[in-house]
Parts: C-alpha cells; sequence; structure tokens
C-alpha cells in the first residue's frame, strides 16, 4: 500500500511543475498589466510606469519572472497580492474555509442525492421512475451554473421568502472568525438563531453548485450498477439466497462504486471552479470571488498563486481518490 | 416422493420459448445428466428452478416442487431460504462467478451466515473445512484472497465449497468444467461426483460432454430447441437412441469418428425465435423427417422411465420405425 501511494506521489511533481508554467504563461498572456489597472482611466505616464514596473519586478525578462516565481515556491513563498500587499498564502487561507464550507456541503447534497438515485434507476431499470432520475439529471447537467442559482433565488427566496438571497450569515450576528467556517463558528458562538441562520444561508449555494456533479455522479452510478449487475457473480450471490438488498448495496454496489469514485474525485475540481460563478451570484466571500477580482485587476502573484494552491488541493484530492480506489478494489491494490 | 420434480416448466421472453413444457423428476442422491446444444434451453432451465430468472423471462409450470413443497406458491423469502441451503447451483465460468472485491473467505461465510449462523470464529472454522472438503491446499491462507489471485480450477473449487456450504440435496451443475482446462476437469468433476456420493445429493450435471454424462450419471435427459427430446437410463440412452437427434450427437463424437476424414456433423443450427419449424423441431436438419414429422409435432413416447418425443423412433439398430 505504501509502496502504492509513494509511486503516484512520483508522479505528482511533473504536474506540478506543468502547472506553474501553465498558470504564469496564460496570466501574462493577457493584455493589460496590473500597473495599468490600478492607474485607472488616468493612464499613467511611460516614465512612471518604467519606474513602477522595475519596483514590481515586471520588467525582468519573463524566462527571469518565471524562475524567480519557481524559486519563490520552493521557498515556500507565493508572493504578496499588488493590490492589497497582503501575502497570497495569508489572503488564501482566510477565504478559503468559505469555499471549503460551500464545497463540502455541495458535494454531501451531490454525493447523498446522486448515489441512491443512480442506484435506484438502475435496480428500477426502464421504469417511469428511472426515466424520470435520468431526464432530470440531464437536466441539472445542461443547466447553466449562474442561470440556475438566479432561479433558485427567485423562487426560493424572493417568492416564498424561505432561503436568504445572499451572504453566508444574517447581518444582526456577529460571529467571532474561530476557524473559519461559518457552520462551526456560528454553532460555537452560542448565539441564538446564528447556527440556523448560517445553515439557511448554505442551502441554496449547495445545491446549486452540488447540481452538476449530483446529476454526473448519478447517471455514472446508474450505468455503472447496470453493468455490474449482469455480471455472474451478482448471478452467484442471488444464488446463495442472499436478500436482494443486500445483494445490490453489498456485492453490486462495491464493484460499481470503482468508477463512480473516480468520477466523484473529478468533480472536486468542477465544485472549485464551480464555486467561482457560485460565489459570485451568491456574493459569498470565497477564492473563487477572490481569484476572480484578482484576475480583472491582473494581480498577478494572487492569481499565479490561488490557481497553484487550488491545482494542488485537486492533485491531491485524486491522489487520495487514487488510494481510494485501491482500498475498494483489491486487483489495483495488488498489482505490481 | 421425487427431490426435484417439474412437470410442464415453460420459460417464456416475450413470445420466445427458451424452455418448452419440460418435465422431469430427480430423486434424492441421483445424478441427472442433462446433454444438448447450445441454446437448447439447458441452462435457462436450471436458472427457473433457482428462480433466478428476471423480468422479462416469465416462468409458467404445472408442478415445480422441491421434497413435495410447491416452489412457485411459496413467498419470496421462504424461498430465498431454500436457494443456497438446500438447493445450491455452481456456474459455467468460475473466474467471473467469484466477486473481484470480497475475499474468498468472505463470501463462503457470507453463505454460511445467510443460512445457519454462528461466531465469527465458527464460520471461519467451518470456511476452512469446506476448503480442506473440496481438496484446496492450505486453506487457512486462501481465505484472505481475492478470487484473481486463484486459478480457473481453483476458483471452481471455491464456487463448490460455497455451493456445499449448507449442504445442499440438490446441486444444480451448469457445465462446471466447460471453462477449465482438461486436466482441471476430470479433477473437477472427480470432486462433484465424490462429494454427491457422500453427501447423497442429488445432483443435475449440465454439460456438452457426452462421455462424461455416460460415465457418471444414472439418467440422462436430451434437450433440443427448450424440448426434451429423450430420455431414460444413462446407458440406454447412450447405447441404443432412439431419438434421431441423440443418435446425431452420439455420431458427432470423436470417438465414434474413428478412420473417417471427417466427423459426422448435424448440418444446421437450433432454431431460434423467428425461425421455429411447425411440427417437429428437429424435422428441418432431421435426416428421417418426413412430411408427417414438417406438419405435426410429435407427442412424447414410451414410458415415464425411457422417453422419446419422435414420430418414428430409431430401432435397436439406429434405423427409423416404419
Amino acid at each position: 500500500m505504501f509502496q502504492f501511494i509513494f509511486r503516484r506521489l512520483s508522479l505528482v511533481i511533473p504536474t506540478f511543475l506543468g502547472i506553474t508554467l501553465l498558470t504564469f504563461a496564460l496570466i501574462h498572456m493577457i493584455p493589460g498589466d496590473p500597473i495599468e489597472v490600478m492607474a485607472g482611466e488616468h493612464g499613467v505616464s511611460a516614465a512612471r510606469h518604467a519606474e513602477l514596473a522595475a519596483q514590481l519586478g515586471l520588467d525582468k525578462p519573463l524566462y527571469v519572472q518565471y524562475f524567480d516565481y519557481v524559486v519563490g515556491i520552493l521557498h515556500g513563498h507565493l508572493g504578496y497580492s499588488l493590490v492589497t500587499h497582503d501575502s497570497v498564502m495569508h489572503e488564501f487561507l482566510t477565504l478559503f474555509p468559505a469555499t471549503v464550507e460551500l464545497s463540502v456541503c455541495a458535494a454531501i447534497f451531490a454525493i447523498f442525492v446522486g448515489l441512491p438515485a443512480g442506484i435506484f434507476a438502475a435496480v428500477k431499470r426502464g421504469t417511469i421512475f428511472d426515466h424520470t432520475v435520468m431526464t432530470m439529471s440531464l437536466t441539472g447537467y445542461s443547466m447553466p451554473i449562474f442561470w440556475w442559482a438566479l432561479l433558485l433565488m427567485l423562487v426560493f427566496s424572493v417568492t416564498l421568502g424561505w432561503t436568504p438571497v445572499s451572504g453566508r450569515i444574517d447581518v444582526v450576528y456577529w460571529i467571532d472568525n474561530v476557524t473559519g467556517f461559518m457552520l462551526i463558528d456560528s454553532w460555537l458562538s452560542g448565539e441564538k438563531g446564528a447556527f440556523i441562520s448560517a445553515v439557511s444561508h448554505l442551502i441554496l449555494p449547495s445545491i446549486v453548485l452540488g447540481t452538476i456533479p449530483m446529476a454526473v455522479i448519478a447517471r455514472m452510478t446508474r450505468s455503472s450498477m447496470l453493468e455490474v449487475l449482469s455480471e455472474d457473480y451478482i448471478r452467484t450471490a442471488r444464488a446463495k439466497g442472499i436478500a436482494p438488498w443486500r445483494v445490490i448495496i453489498i456485492h453490486a454496489l462495491r464493484n460499481a462504486l470503482i468508477p463512480v469514485i473516480t468520477v466523484i474525485g473529478l468533480q472536486v475540481g468542477t465544485l472549485l471552479s464551480g464555486a467561482i460563478l457560485t460565489e459570485t451570484v451568491f456574493a459569498w466571500p470565497g477564492i473563487g470571488k477572490w481569484l476572480i477580482e484578482a484576475i480583472s485587476r491582473r494581480d498577478y502573484p494572487v492569481v499565479q498563486g490561488g490557481i497553484l494552491i487550488v491545482a494542488t488541493i485537486i492533485i491531491i484530492v485524486n491522489l487520495l481518490v487514487d488510494v481510494a480506489y485501491g482500498i475498494v478494489n483489491p486487483r489495483i491494490r495488488h498489482s505490481r | 416422493m421425487s427431490l426435484l420434480q417439474l412437470d410442464n416448466l415453460s420459460v417464456t421472453f416475450g413470445k420466445f420459448r427458451a424452455v418448452d413444457n419440460i418435465s422431469y423428476k430427480v430423486e434424492e442422491g441421483e445424478v441427472l445428466g442433462i446433454v444438448g446444444e447450445s441454446g437448447s434451453g439447458k441452462s435457462v432451465s436450471s436458472l427457473a428452478i433457482m428462480g433466478l430468472i428476471d423480468f422479462p423471462g416469465k416462468v409458467t409450470a404445472d408442478q415445480l416442487s422441491f421434497d413435495g413443497k410447491d416452489l412457485q406458491a411459496m413467498p419470496e423469502k421462504q424461498r430465498r431460504k431454500l436457494t443456497g441451503s438446500d438447493i445450491a447451483m455452481i456456474f459455467q465460468d468460475p473466474m467471473t462467478s467469484l466477486n473481484p472485491c470480497f475475499t474468498v473467505g468472505y463470501q463462503i461465510i457470507e453463505a454460511l451466515k445467510t443460512h445457519q449462523g454462528g461466531s465469527k470464529k465458527e464460520l471461519k472454522k467451518r470456511a476452512v473445512e469446506l476448503l480442506t472438503q473440496v481438496g484446496i491446499p492450505a486453506p487457512e491462507s486462501r481465505l484472505d484472497n481475492y478470487p484473481h489471485q486463484l486459478s480457473g480450477g481453483m476458483s471452481q473449487r471455491v464456487m463448490i465449497a460455497m455451493a456445499i456450504a449448507c449442504n445442499p440435496r440438490l446441486l444444480v451443475a451448469d457445465e462446471p468444467t466447460t471453462a477449465l482446462d482438461v486436466t482441471i476437469q476430470a479433477q473437477i468433476i472427480d470432486l462433484l461426483i465424490e462429494l454427491q456420493r457422500k453427501k447423497k445429493m442429488g445432483l443435475v450435471l449440465i454439460t456438452h460432454d457426452l462421455a462424461l454424462v455416460a460415465e457418471v450419471a444414472h439418467r440422462v435427459i436430451v434437450m433440443y430447441a427448450g424440448q426434451i427430446v429423450e430420455s431414460g437410463p444413462a446407458a440406454e440412452v447412450f447405447s441404443t437412441p432412439r431419438h434421431p437427434y441423440t443418435q446425431a450427437l452420439l455420431a458427432s463424437l470423436p470417438e465414434s469418428a474413428s478412420g473417417k476424414a471427417r466427423l459426422d456433423a448435424l448440418p444446421g443450427v437450433v432454431p431460434g425465435q423467428y425461425d421455429r419449424p411447425q411440427g417437429c423441431l428437429l424435422s428441418p436438419r432431421c435426416p428421417y423427417a418426413t412430411d408427417h414429422c414438417r406438419k405435426e409435432e410429435p407427442e412424447n413416447q414410451g414410458s415415464l422411465n425411457r422417453q422419446v418425443k419422435c414420430h418414428t423412433p430409431l430401432d435397436t439398430q439406429g434405423r427409423p420405425a416404419a
């Protein structure tokens, strides 16, 4: 098992290098630079521009800038925001819990709805239930995130008034930042109603963000289950006289989960990128919103550093998925 | 009272009759061989006995009883108590019939736990005993193996261990050796017969291998296109086949072609859903077919002990009766 993890880890290094190169190249390919953005409509004289560029290190050749950037990373420095002059890592750590909170809730929604729906659709294949689940998941998958968000907001927040429109908690509460996770902090604060308020703020964004992963998981689970249910070993299990639910949940699901777990892992990427839109629509103060703002301000260190951290997280999650894959599937664990 | 009794069992998939009104009995301690080409309904009929035919398949029978108990009338749950304990089955391809995600031990113990229960330690001990019984060396270490770590013969031994875990009174073996090497085939059959004798089980042995049936079966059933065309004591059926199909099957054995340049073969294939002939189902392929055969379906002839479904059964010389 350790050998397995180690082998996987060694593959991470080239991936990592590729990401630094790609983000660096892409952000520098966007026209305009941070100095012009900061100067705004007034413009900036060529001399002042050159002076500022020298100050920020933007006058050096690109490969030198890249080299400095990579050396910085190797030393554990992601640099400072050109706009706020705060360290990228610090800004990230401040905002990240909000995104994690949202993504985790979205993932829980996606898995707890998608998985059973997929299993049920497979077991009841060809019935009205199967068609309903598949139609709904296709709709969910095809729905533009921002539009879906606005739609839900219109119905549940504006018309019915069941949930708040945006933010993480009602303004009447002042919650001390202990863990950064509003659900935990509001619980710890002991203020009456704070926790309920935090939960109600989370519901719509979680559903919106979790919709696409849910649809993907439901469809993947269904097709994987269908395949497994026609396998010989399912017939063997039934011939043993095992209860039908046990055949499905123990014998079929365990095998069907193998591809589904991979998909769930890949959805973490979807969650983090989807968070950008969701956070923008719901004014959720997370890293999605932070990155969007950094791009429009050409805040190079924030964009580079932020994306690098997000990519790292996705790599780690996929690594964990690989490990989980090995746990679920003995054939992988034992292959040398 | 017979251990297993079928009367006019049919299995239909939509309009297609995969099994067409078959009747037979299996007595306690009896080995019944079922032979026939691929697609003749051998496996489907055995799955029907196990209650493993899924929608859209439909099973009908005038009688389908095990030890006097009507399998069709009993509730699902009660029937499940019989399957896997009193009636067990082993399948064609052992490599795909074991669940790849669970250890051998888990899968055997599951069978024990479902029907008998017991403490963890007891169950494990019984699993080791079972593996010993089916001739697996170092059974204790094998319990922790996953199916992909076993060879085909080893997997089939595990399947057999699982099937006999709850001391079944009837074992249905659906081509248990088809997917195995020739040398392993003999070992597996020897094992099955040895267990059958020791436990006095009824054994339904479905196979392509006529020589094997001749050797081990007490009685034999020859199936063609979902119907039983001939049945009787194995020795009699093989020495003096009365149905042209049985005759053709025996003639197609390589052993009976010694000295000939080509093996004998029955031309054509088993009719499917859309090319089912009128009259006798074998008539398009039968060398002795008459106009009468092509128009009218033959009735079963002879006693229950020795039946043949033919208008002009063969005589002892292997020629059709006038």
